[in-house]
């Protein structure tokens, strides 16, 4: 992303200077600090304090040190496996439909040739991505409803009369797929479009007088200079999937219990803190959740370059 | 073939939409009769408004009100603290500039859900659930916010002009004020936005922080859900809700996220990509 830092002077490294400098340099740290301390007391109290504390909780028992007792306790629960599974289904739904998709549209997009077409259609996949959380939910909740439904026809013909019949366990994970799509899918044709854009022109000109296609092009320049791109979005969007919560959250109150209340990991922890009051079970859940994410995000800033530019 | 795709493509994410704008204008009967895109009448719409404004006493004017309060708050928090840290990260070299910098990161490419529980454990160690700074202080930690305002001021700003400026006298802090302030209007507008829609949105973190009446919008809405027979034919709840006065209920949570995003269309579908465009 941040492409044009790399013509900065590496700071830190300039030459003792004058007593003067060395003053600016002194007041300039100073201010540094006094600038960013706002903001890093934010940081430690609801980033490295809670995570801390989830790691002391996911340990103990009524204060004593227990090992991995907890999480032992969590993955024999009978709940466990099963959301495992969900999530996983989920997720491979997901990040497949995401990656096909997203850079399908975004190259076809990239192709339409008048400017405003181009711009509309971003704006209207774009758009849906204005009702995250519980909103779009609901608002698919009318949708999957065949008795309802704006494309009622196409429930009824793959056989569906019912919006319990829709929401069955092992359409679930299709289904949760549909509504992340919905609603995420755009902001990330938007991203690969703005990277598409980066290709320059003779490369492509090159390619079309050597005589490829649209296609050839797409599948030998456009996505293998994509790939920075796509597999960013693979690992935020995956980090994501396993955080699921909100979708079968609500599915799970308008559909009478179909979906279970302990259909992704992220409710099963909640139902530990909030049913069974055991927030070192809960506190050991989270925890598995957040170094799962948490080892992505760092691969991802010191693998994947994010942070040799800084 | 491309065309057609693209096509498919506008209407399915585009089709919800238009049929949440009309949905409300209809009674539950023509929702189930009436052809999808049919528009109702002026009165039934009159009479969902009116439905909704006097489920429990207005209760969904509570959780919008609370909703606001919460975002607001929260945004004006976030730019007091992520403006300045942004710049101090751009521009100044101090004691654990990179360690601050590589956290950021790392925190921000963490799905913001991953910390909720966490944080409410914390939260409820200093018996803090219930209060609204359950939700407005977590909403005002936004590593994006500075990540972005570091990026802004160290490619859009020169060095030099700050220099300049200091060699005519001015003091850091003035530097910062005079020179680099009014210089900052689009990122400031860009974490604004982000940090407004993305809390607006928030459902997760409310939910466990906040029960009943102090809900935020998002988490009232999916409790309208209980009221509302369709789905819980067992309720015996004393008022209910139509399907379609839900319908506008849904409209009513997202219309401030929705205002804000045509009014930034622009921005959004041009300016988004500017990180990974090259100018």
């Amino acid at each position: 992303m941040p492409s044009q830092t790399a013509t900065h002077p590496p700071r830190g490294g300039r030459p003792a200077g004058t007593g003067r400098k060395a003053s600016v340099e002194r007041a300039q740290g100073r201010i540094g600090i006094a600038f960013s301390s706002l903001y890093t007391l934010f940081l430690v109290l609801f980033g490295v304090l809670p995570s801390a504390y989830a790691i002391y909780l996911a340990f103990t028992k009524a204060g004593q040190f227990v090992g991995l007792a907890n999480f032992a306790k969590v993955s024999k629960d009978y709940r466990f496996l099963p959301a495992v599974e969900h999530v996983g289904l989920y997720l491979l739904v997901w990040l497949v439909c995401l990656v096909v998709l997203v850079v399908l549209l975004a190259v076809l997009v990239h192709a339409v040739g008048q400017r405003w077409i181009s711009t509309s259609l971003r704006f209207v996949y774009y758009i849906p991505g204005a009702l995250a959380g519980a909103s779009s939910v609901m608002l698919w909740l009318f949708v999957l409803d065949p008795t309802v439904s704006p494309a009622a026809f196409l429930l009824h013909a793959l056989g569906f009369n019912n919006f319990v019949e829709v929401v069955q366990a092992d359409r679930l994970p299709v289904v949760l797929a549909i509504v992340a799509f919905w609603t995420g899918a755009g902001g990330w044709i938007v991203v690969m479009y703005g990277a598409l854009n980066n290709i320059s022109g003779d490369i492509l000109e090159a390619a079309r007088i050597d005589g490829a296609g649209p296609i050839r092009t797409a599948w030998s320049i456009q996505i293998p200079l994509l790939r920075k791109w796509i597999s960013y979005m693979v690992i935020l969007s995956f980090a994501g999937g396993t955080q699921l919560f909100v979708e079968p959250r609500v599915l799970s109150q308008a559909s009478r219990g179909v979906v279970s209340q302990d259909y992704s990991l992220n409710q099963l922890a909640f139902l530990y803190a909030f049913r069974q009051s055991d927030f070192n079970g809960s506190a050991a859940i989270s925890l598995v959740l957040l170094l799962v994410s948490l080892a992505l995000s760092i691969y991802f800033v010191f693998r994947g370059g994010l942070f040799e530019r800084v | 073939m491309a065309i057609l795709i693209l096509v498919v493509f506008a209407l399915f994410f585009l089709v919800p939409l238009v049929w949440l704008l009309i949905a409300p204008s209809k009674t539950d009967r023509q929702l189930l009769l009436d052809a999808p895109f049919a528009f109702g009448d002026f009165s039934t719409l009159a009479q969902n408004w009116w439905s909704l404004v006097n489920f429990q006493g207005g209760l969904l004017w509570t959780w919008i009100g609370n909703s606001a309060f919460y975002c607001l708050t929260a945004l004006v928090i976030t730019l007091v603290s992520s403006i300045p840290a942004g710049y101090a990260l751009a521009f100044t070299e101090f004691r654990g500039r990179r360690a601050l910098l590589a956290l950021t990161l790392i925190v921000m490419l963490i799905p913001n859900t991953a910390l909720v529980l966490p944080i409410f454990l914390e939260l409820s160690a200093v018996h803090l659930i219930g209060n609204p700074l359950a939700a407005i202080l977590p909403f005002s930690f936004f590593p994006f916010g500075v990540y972005l305002t570091y990026i802004y001021f160290s490619t859009a700003i020169s060095r030099d002009l700050l220099d300049a400026a200091r060699m005519d006298g001015a003091s850091e802090v003035q530097v910062f004020a005079r020179i680099a302030m009014p210089l900052a209007t689009p990122v400031v507008a860009l974490v604004g936005f982000f940090s407004f829609t993305s809390n607006w949105n928030n459902y997760f973190l409310p939910y466990v922080m906040l029960p009943g009446r102090r809900a935020p919008v998002q988490v009232g809405l999916a409790e309208l859900l209980s009221n509302v027979p369709q789905f819980n034919p067992t309720n015996a709840a004393s008022s209910t809700i139509s399907l379609s006065a839900l319908a506008l209920a849904t409209l009513i949570a997202i219309a401030p996220v929705l205002i804000v995003f045509l009014f930034c269309q622009r921005f959004l579908v041009t300016g988004m990509t500017a990180g990974g465009t090259k100018e």
